[in-house]
């Protein structure tokens, strides 16, 4: 079971209480009568499977339903960080490889 | 005879059969006192419910609705505003919305006063039909709530005053802290019956008063 904390309710709460919506970030594109149907199907049905650090979108549904952002590793299952949908992930795959090879020089 | 795996339905082993109405049938043995009854089982029914939404940071709507509903505005997840007096609550729940809670028949007046003191972005909506309000009281009363949701109902993490949205027994409930021993459920219509029975069974062996 995961401790999942939301950013609205400022507050860790039990799994059930949330449901996953998916890959975060998704723009959809501006200008949507000039975009490809190529592109466009890229933006509708494509989505990331990565193994490892993954930026999704998840819902609390028996809470304050509302959409935040959940940066989660999809083989621990730890979840680093969560934040308010319009903002940016503190924790990435750069920032990561950055930390890792910080650690490196130090040693 | 042809290869097939057939067994009893009824052994004869001692096990007790249950129909698929058994749940139904109220078999809870209920106190006929609240004295030495674990848990209280309460409902208020047909109080006003209305769902108010808009912004905090918009003053003119946070003094607007201070101003017809005579309580603070719950800024964040775990506040209610009470005037116990007036029977009138303000819980936060979410970041845009709120649930207000008033005496039987008042919802109509409240919600014409609310109208009148705001404008622009936001919305009331009548949803007194929609829920109803169980008040859970007694010795046993958090057991009973420890047993049905998976959120921490320790006083350290459940202060009197606080309310929150949650699941509750598979469905959801708000649940509110109103004093030492003294617990508010605001439940669905369409899971009224069920979560009630629920309550009845995981409160009997408590002992359970139902007051009327
Ligand atoms: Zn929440």
């Amino acid at each position: 079971m995961l401790h999942i904390y939301c950013p609205h309710c400022d507050e860790h709460r039990e799994e059930e209480e949330f449901r996953p919506k998916g890959e975060a970030h998704i723009a959809r594109p501006t200008e949507p009568e000039k975009t490809s149907d190529e592109d466009w199907g890229n933006y509708l049905f494509f989505r990331k499977n990565p193994r490892g650090l993954h930026h999704e979108q998840w819902f609390h549904a028996a809470g304050c339903r509302k959409f935040f952002n959940v940066t989660r590793d999809t083989v621990t299952y730890e979840i680093l960080e969560t934040y308010k949908v319009g903002q940016q992930p503190a924790v990435t795959a750069e920032s990561r490889k950055r930390q890792a090879s910080d650690q490196g020089a130090a040693k | 005879m042809s290869e097939f795996a057939i067994f009893n339905a009824h052994p004869t082993v001692a096990v007790q059969a249950e129909s698929p109405l058994a749940i139904s049938r109220t078999t809870v043995a209920t106190a006929a006192t609240p004295e030495g009854a674990g848990v209280c089982l309460r409902e208020r029914a047909l109080l006003g419910h209305l769902i108010l939404r808009g912004s905090f940071a918009d003053e003119a709507f946070r003094t607007g609705v201070e101003a017809a509903l005579g309580v603070p505005l719950p800024q964040s997840m775990g506040r209610v505003s009470r005037d116990a007096a007036r029977g009138v609550s303000v819980q936060w729940m979410s970041p845009d919305e709120w649930l207000v809670v008033v005496p039987p028949g008042e919802d109509y007046a409240v919600e014409l006063r609310l109208r009148q003191a705001l404008s622009g972005h936001y919305a009331v909506m009548q949803v007194s039909g929609a829920q109803t309000l169980l008040e859970l009281s007694g010795p046993a009363a958090r057991e009973v709530l420890m047993k049905s949701a998976g959120y921490d109902f320790h006083p350290r993490n459940f202060p009197v005053g606080k309310g929150i949205s949650t699941t509750f027994a598979k469905s959801t409930a708000v649940i509110r802290r109103v004093g030492e021993a003294e617990w508010e459920l605001i439940i669905r219509r369409s899971f009224a019956d069920y979560l009630y029975r629920w309550l009845l069974d995981a409160s009997e062996e408590f002992g359970i008063f139902v007051a009327r």
